[in-house]
């Protein structure tokens, strides 16, 4: 009798133990993990995301990319080369430590040293005066009106931290040790960081001193990647994560047609498209021999015009696709509406090869991604069927993403025909109209360096110049259209395909924010 | 027997270099590893500092030998993508590889002998044609398949049991366990079983061969005619003798269950080594790849060694014959 008394208490007490009444944890998974904890070693997406629980910037951005302000209350441009930007009191990091000034002149240094993957966060000759302990000034060598622009990324780290742990520097490529921020972390954010274990699991619990009003209803979140598809969706189908990405294209409707699950889709930031070698006399990967058939304008507005794009939406997105017109997304620039997609059109598109000496069409090879982008390969299959209608004859080279980009990206640049996509890290024109509009050298140093087809305007390079520059946000988006309407209505410069859609797998427990640049912040999700 | 370990271990030296040195090749064709480790924006500069801090520019022998020095001082240097050091990753995730592995071996053996077994002895019985077509249904449905068909039974319609991961884990002394908990023996059912099924029917027809090949033979048939009963020849003479067979095929398969769980380690999210090695590979994650194919080689050579001892030990025969004349 009385030992069954003990075990019947025992389990009831376990029970209590187990479940206290209003734990809500939140689990989600995703493709991938992140890889480190330092938040300067790599300039992704979905880790600068994670990082962003724990750590904040001096800015944020809302759910709709608006600015707003983060650990900076405010700023305001006391001179065109002179930014003041005003700290928050009050703030504390997860170790206690409070926030100032000191920690802002520390990170930005951290953020340009070498092993940081996010030099580009500040440029190089920006300096960095503290006015006081809650007043940093930030003094340009040029006017820059997009200098706060990634800085909801830039996360602020604690510089006493640093110093103690001797982690000033982020842990270079070659360290033989790992870096003490590269295991831990210690951020002002809304979350604390309880574990972490590489590729197997993460929790995060929430911040009791954090200094901003909560949003989410959560007490515990963890983390798990999932590598497989299937699983990722068997997961949310069985109610074991909240939330997971991506939701492959071909599992959307199973995972609608779950009790309780539903998939959330919406644009996302990134344009696919297709690009030429417009810069090499003779294309190395087609039968054209002695010139360069994508030198001349007229090819490459066939190419355009010989692309079904809504059958590319319809057939292979299966709906979850927005062609476009433009390089970048309509979400990030204001006159985006005013540009129009050449129509589809394969008669005109043949017209256009005749009156550009290739009535009879040529070969070439199309290089793609197979792991990268929805549906990557699937399109370029397309885009060979399309083309093989105006006489173009394409061989299509798929490979997986790791060996794709060392064969495109800069310094090889082998490629003479391309699909990729491509978001501006900065969420604005200026990084386009700079890296994939401007003219580029051999080596792809500097201007030019995404433009791995080598298109060449010097008009638009003296308006990138001015764009750089440029205070007044009206005149700015004046001079972006200009160069917009010369890259593409004149010089079809690249062909733009479409924005991808983002697939999110949600149960319907749970509230999340759904924001353009995929970014996962669960610091917006609640749960029942 | 001492100059028969020696020989032995010095031709698993040689097997080694050769393994290193083939996977070192191959690891050229995989992709660039600096564009996993930097974003695709980089600038050039950046991509071509990483690339000499790595040492990826110098020539493939010159980076091999400098590879091999460390590795014999069991130093494999640090992940590309996690920045940490490739030992202790590998040992992070060993135990999960390793309990997953044994758990399917114990259930292959517990099942696979007792099924064997039967259906030697019971040729023409209902239900040994049934476990006979159920080992068929084994032996040729590839193990990703039976993965998704269970979990689909058992976590998304069903919901007993969790279609992912470990479950909660005990650290003891350094090694993570999922035994000692409800959900990380729940976690542990389904992998198990999926990564069983295939040597469970290997076994079953191994065994059952092997004994109807032994109850054919005289000594049996003596046995019977000295009276012995039944239980004593079966289990006694019979299956003591198709043992010598079993443990070959045992030890090698062990190898296989820890090398290749990594399609069920993949299916199911198994945080072990093989899931850590798939990662590896997309990522271009050199020093991971390198570590774990040399682990994998070394436990290879390790079980042919140890499945050789144990030739000796049930063997007479080969006891004798190892003996000096």
């Amino acid at each position: 009798m009385g030992l069954r008394r003990v075990v019947m208490a025992a389990i009831a007490a376990l029970a209590l133990l187990s479940a206290p009444a209003s734990a809500r944890t939140f689990r989600f998974a995703a493709q991938g993990d992140f890889k480190s904890l330092d938040p300067y070693t790599l300039n992704e997406t979905f880790t600068l995301a994670m990082h962003g629980a724990v750590y904040e910037g001096l800015t944020k951005r809302g759910p709709n990319l608006e600015i707003l302000p983060g650990l900076a209350e405010r700023w305001e441009i006391a001179e065109p080369t002179r930014w003041r930007f005003y700290l928050r009191k009050g703030v504390k990091f997860a170790n206690g430590e409070d926030f100032t000034a000191d920690d802002v002149l520390f990170s930005a240094d951290r953020v340009r040293a070498t092993g940081s993957n996010l030099t580009a966060r500040i440029s190089a000759d920006t300096q960095f005066v503290k006015v006081d302990d809650y007043t940093v000034d930030v003094v340009l060598s040029a006017p820059n009106p997009i200098l706060h622009y990634e800085w909801d990324t830039w996360y602020i780290m604690s510089k006493k931290w640093a110093e103690a742990n001797n982690a000033v520097a982020p842990t270079p490529p070659n360290a033989q040790t790992p870096g003490y921020a590269a295991l831990n972390a210690n951020g002002t954010g809304p979350f604390r960081l309880e574990s972490h274990q590489a590729g197997v699991k993460t929790v995060w619990k929430p911040n009791p001193a954090w200094w901003g009003k909560p949003e989410h209803n959560l007490t515990e979140v963890i983390f798990t990647p999932i590598a497989s598809d299937a699983t990722r969706v068997a997961a949310l189908l069985s109610g074991e994560i909240d939330w997971m990405d991506p939701v492959p294209v071909q599992d959307i409707q199973r995972v609608n047609a779950g009790q309780s699950t539903t998939v959330m889709t919406g644009p996302e930031l990134r344009t696919i498209f297709l690009g030429f070698d417009q810069r090499s006399n003779e294309l190395k990967y087609s039968n054209v021999k002695g010139r360069n058939p994508f030198k001349d304008a007229r090819v490459r507005q066939a190419v355009y015009q010989s692309i079904d794009i809504n059958a590319i939406r319809d057939k292979i997105m299966r709906g979850l696709a927005t062609p476009t017109p433009l390089m970048i997304s309509p979400l990030l620039y204001s006159r985006a509406g005013e540009f129009k997609r050449f129509p589809y059109d394969v008669e005109g598109a043949k017209k256009l090869l005749a009156e550009a000496g290739y009535p009879q069409g040529f070969e070439v090879t199309l290089d793609c991604p197979n792991d990268r982008y929805v549906a990557d390969e699937a399109i370029c299959q397309a885009v060979v069927g399309m083309m093989a209608r105006i006489g173009i004859k394409v061989t299509l080279n798929a490979q997986p993403k790791a060996k794709y980009f060392g064969k495109v990206l800069a310094p090889s640049f082998d490629t003479s025909f391309y699909l990729l996509g491509w978001t501006p890290s900065s969420f604005d024109s200026w990084n386009i109209i700079y890296g994939m509009y401007g003219c580029r050298n051999d080596q792809g140093k500097g201007r030019g360096e995404s433009n791995l087809g080598g298109y060449c305007n010097p008009e638009i390079d003296k308006l990138a110049d001015q764009i750089l520059s440029e205070n007044d946000p009206k005149k700015r988006d004046d001079l972006i259209y200009q160069a917009y309407d010369i890259g593409q209505n004149k010089d079809v410069g690249y062909v733009p395909l479409h924005q991808q859609s983002l697939a999110w797998g949600v149960s319907k427990k749970v509230k999340v924010v759904q924001r353009a640049d995929n970014q996962f912040l669960f610091y917006w999700a609640t749960k029942e | 027997m001492i100059a028969f370990v020696i020989r032995r271990l010095f031709q698993s030296v040689i097997v080694m270099i050769a393994v290193g040195l083939i996977a070192f090749t191959m690891f050229r064709f995989v992709g660039d590893p600096v564009n996993q480790i930097v974003s695709i924006d980089t600038p050039r500069e950046q991509r071509e500092r990483v690339r000499q801090d790595l040492g990826l520019d110098r020539p493939v022998p010159v980076q091999f030998a400098a590879y091999l020095v460390r590795a014999a001082q069991f130093d494999f240097g640090m992940s590309y993508q996690f920045r940490q050091p490739v030992r202790g990753l590998i040992g992070e995730r060993m135990p999960a590889t390793l309990e997953l592995a044994g758990v399917a071996a114990v259930l292959a053996l517990l099942v696979g002998i007792p099924m064997g077994v039967f259906t030697a002895l019971r040729r023409d019985s209902l239900l040994a044609s049934l476990f006979m077509a159920v080992s068929l249904v084994g032996i040729s449905l590839p193990t990703f398949l039976i993965a998704i068909l269970l979990r689909y039974l058992f976590s998304v319609q069903l919901g007993w049991l969790p279609s992912y991961g470990r479950g909660d884990v005990v650290m003891l002394a350094g090694w993570s366990t999922g035994l000692l908990t409800a959900s990380g023996l729940k976690a542990l059912i389904l992998p198990a079983v999926t990564l069983a099924l295939f040597q469970m029917t290997l076994i079953t027809r191994l065994v059952r061969a092997e004994m109807l090949e032994v109850l054919r033979t005289d000594y049996i048939r003596f046995a019977r005619a000295r009276g012995l009963r039944n239980r004593t020849i079966h289990f006694g003479h019979a299956l003591k003798n198709t043992l010598v067979p079993l443990i070959t095929v045992t030890g090698l398969q062990l190898g296989s269950l820890i090398a290749f769980a990594l399609i069920t380690e993949y299916v199911f999210q198994w945080p072990g080594m093989g899931l850590l090695f798939l990662g590896a590979v997309q990522n271009v994650d050199i020093p991971v790849m390198a570590a774990y194919l040399m682990l994998t080689a070394t436990i290879f050579v390790g079980i042919n060694l140890v499945v050789d001892l144990l030739y000796a030990a049930v063997d007479p025969r080969l006891r004798i014959a190892a003996r000096p004349a």
